[in-house]
């Protein structure tokens, strides 16, 4: 008892530099913390995907387009339950600066792929039903304050004009690994203004989204897909869901190596910042560590309370940083949810915080430790005059 | 009767210190004995190796050769971890600079060493305020070291070195910081402890009047132990 008391009146003996250890180690975790949850809002979509959907798509690249017939060919594969079709519209709300995704898509086949959009039974008919209607994800709609019946008005990049939609329906994600931030509106509307506009560019898709009858058969049924259009003028390249959305996060690998890099380097700066405390503090109170060893205590004691008081202003300092984490991803998740949809705190990364700080104030007791277990009585007692 | 049981025995010890390129011999073949319930002085002028014979009979030091016995058991021989054992249970310090641990109030200071002691936690306190009362401190245990007196603080050491009542209490210039009349109460409760209780005790200093305490003064110079300069009868 009476060790732990100089232990913890030792750590707050001078209260300016433990507590802006104390923030330094807070500001870091926090800083960690937030890089990490950014990592994780990158691979959201990786985590989101299914095992049970195939992505088809041109093999030249993701810019041509598919014959919508080849619909009805992959359809009669064996494996394949469901086959849904989309467009990336990339239409511009007001301005540039409010991107979000917006995707013409076959509502019925693609609703039944996708069931963790959660829509009323009523709103799915009145999507389905309107030809103009769409649907878009919660926090898209409460981020422009729509309501059912709002029209809201794109304007299209990949094909131009304005176009008008009628908001139909607004879906909730299954879980949080759903995207909010999505719009979505029928593919016929898209595909008949388009013939009337530019004829050529009709009666092609951008993408088929495939359901297969088990996930184990994916592999096979993607080989079957991609052989049944070899040798034709568009060929296919089927891929998993997972490895479709891996393909985009690849194209930013360089970033994501920063942050990881950055996240790393975050660590290290809390190492010094405690390490640094941890020598000034022993090296001011080995007068104190050598009369504790004159007094019968042994180097375990001394490492003991080194160790530990390393480990209290590591653990405020982890704690306060975690605490401060939620709110901070709160609000980046608010301001910037367009461009991360998914941006929440995973369990993971509070245990990596956790495990960090745990890691650092571990190795920053070391050197002090080691320096105080060593020094000879004499030559400590001898500080003290 | 004179009690002549040797407490502490030292054997033809010798000590050096190596400074860069040049070896500084501090004690040279010192061989004494100190008998149980002596209050012993030791004089000499800076550097004679007062201090460092002092560490040596206290076991925060080894000699370079030689045999150091203390109530029976060759320190010279023991490890660290046995020598850090045995300094708990058999030696008391008493500083200088009395060395309290500022954090902790005049008890807690007391009670550090019990902790070494496998007594319980009232145990150790029940030792510890009987300590500070010895000393006549006990209305200030609630105190910090920063809020006592260099004298009070000296008191308080003095407690924290008897408190796990030790074979030998080692004081090096334990007046040496204090003013006169402070001095003087710390060496009347050294005198106390060795009269009324026995105990044996092993002094380094400068001070004539506080080695006039003693009763038994040995001069140190140049590493070489004197003869008895003066005793008195037990």
């Amino acid at each position: 008892m009476l060790f732990l008391k100089l232990l913890f009146r030792n750590t707050f003996r001078h209260r300016l530099r433990t507590g802006l250890t104390i923030l330094g180690i807070a500001i870091a975790i926090l800083a960690f913390g937030m890089l990490r949850t950014m990592i994780g809002a990158w691979y959201a979509g990786v985590e989101a995907s299914s095992a049970g959907r195939l992505v088809t798509r041109n093999a030249i690249s993701l810019i041509f387009p598919l014959p919508l017939n080849y619909k009805d060919k992959i359809r009669q594969v064996s494996g394949v339950s469901i086959v849904s079709y989309g467009n990336w519209f990339g239409g511009i709300y007001i301005d540039e600066k409010n991107f979000f995704a917006n995707f013409a898509i076959e509502p019925k086949s693609y609703l039944e792929l996708y069931p963790e959009f959660m829509l009323s039974r009523a709103e799915a008919d009145a999507f389905l039903r309107d030809r103009k209607g769409f649907i878009a994800g919660r926090k898209l709609v409460e981020k422009y304050g729509w309501k059912i019946g709002t029209t809201v008005t794109l304007k299209g990049t990949i094909y131009p004009g304005n176009w008008d939609f009628v908001l139909r329906g607004i879906y909730r994600g299954k879980d949080k690994t759903t995207d909010e931030t999505q719009f979505m509106f029928h593919w016929d509307y898209l595909n008949e203004t388009v013939k009337k506009t530019v004829p050529r560019r009709a009666d092609q898709v951008g993408f088929y989204v495939i359901g297969v009858t088990h996930p184990d058969l994916a592999s096979e049924v993607a080989i079957s897909i991609d052989r049944l259009f070899k040798n034709s003028l568009a060929e296919t390249l089927t891929e998993t869901e997972k490895a479709f959305v891996l393909t985009f996060i690849a194209m930013t690998e360089a970033i994501l190596t920063v942050i990881q890099a950055v996240s790393l380097f975050v660590i290290f700066i809390i190492l010094a910042v405690v390490a640094n405390t941890m020598v000034m503090t022993t090296r001011e109170r080995i007068g104190e560590y050598a009369v504790l060893k004159t007094l019968g205590f042994g180097g375990w004691h001394l490492a003991a309370i080194i160790f530990g008081e390393s480990m209290v202003i590591t653990m405020i300092g982890c704690i306060l940083g975690i605490a401060l984490t939620f709110p901070a991803a709160k609000i980046f998740s608010e301001s910037l949810s367009t461009y991360f949809p998914i941006f929440y705190v995973e369990p993971n990364t509070l245990l990596l915080d956790l495990t960090a700080a745990t890691a650092v104030g571990l190795i920053a007791a070391i050197i002090p430790t080691h320096r105080a277990v060593m020094i000879r009585i004499a030559d400590g007692l001898r500080r003290l005059v | 009767m004179e009690d002549t049981t040797p407490v502490v025995e030292i054997t033809n010890v010798s000590k050096s210190y190596h400074r860069d390129h040049y070896v500084l011999q501090v004690l040279n073949d010192i061989t004494f004995r100190i008998v149980s319930g002596e209050f012993l002085a030791l004089m000499g002028p800076s550097g004679s190796g007062k201090s460092t014979l002092l560490n040596l009979i206290a076991g925060i030091d080894k000699p370079d050769s030689g045999a150091i016995q203390v109530a029976g058991v060759d320190i010279a021989s023991l490890s660290e971890t046995e020598l850090a054992g045995w300094r708990a249970t058999h030696v008391g310090f008493i500083f200088q600079f009395y060395n309290l641990i500022p954090v902790l109030t005049a008890l807690e200071n007391v009670e550090l060493p019990l902790n070494l002691m496998g007594l319980s936690g009232k145990e150790r306190r029940e030792h510890a305020e009987m300590a500070l009362k010895v000393v006549n401190l006990f209305d200030r245990k609630d105190h910090y070291p920063g809020q006592l007196s260099g004298g009070e603080q000296q008191r308080v050491a003095i407690a924290r070195a008897v408190v796990t009542d030790p074979t030998i209490l080692v004081a090096d210039e334990p007046t040496g910081d204090l003013d006169r009349n402070s001095a003087e109460d710390v060496l009347n409760l050294m005198e106390y402890l060795n009269k009324e209780f026995g105990k044996t005790i092993i002094m380094v200093t400068h001070d004539p009047r506080a080695a006039r305490r003693a009763r038994v003064i040995r001069h140190l110079e140049k590493g070489v132990l004197s003869d008895v300069i003066s005793q008195t009868p037990l």
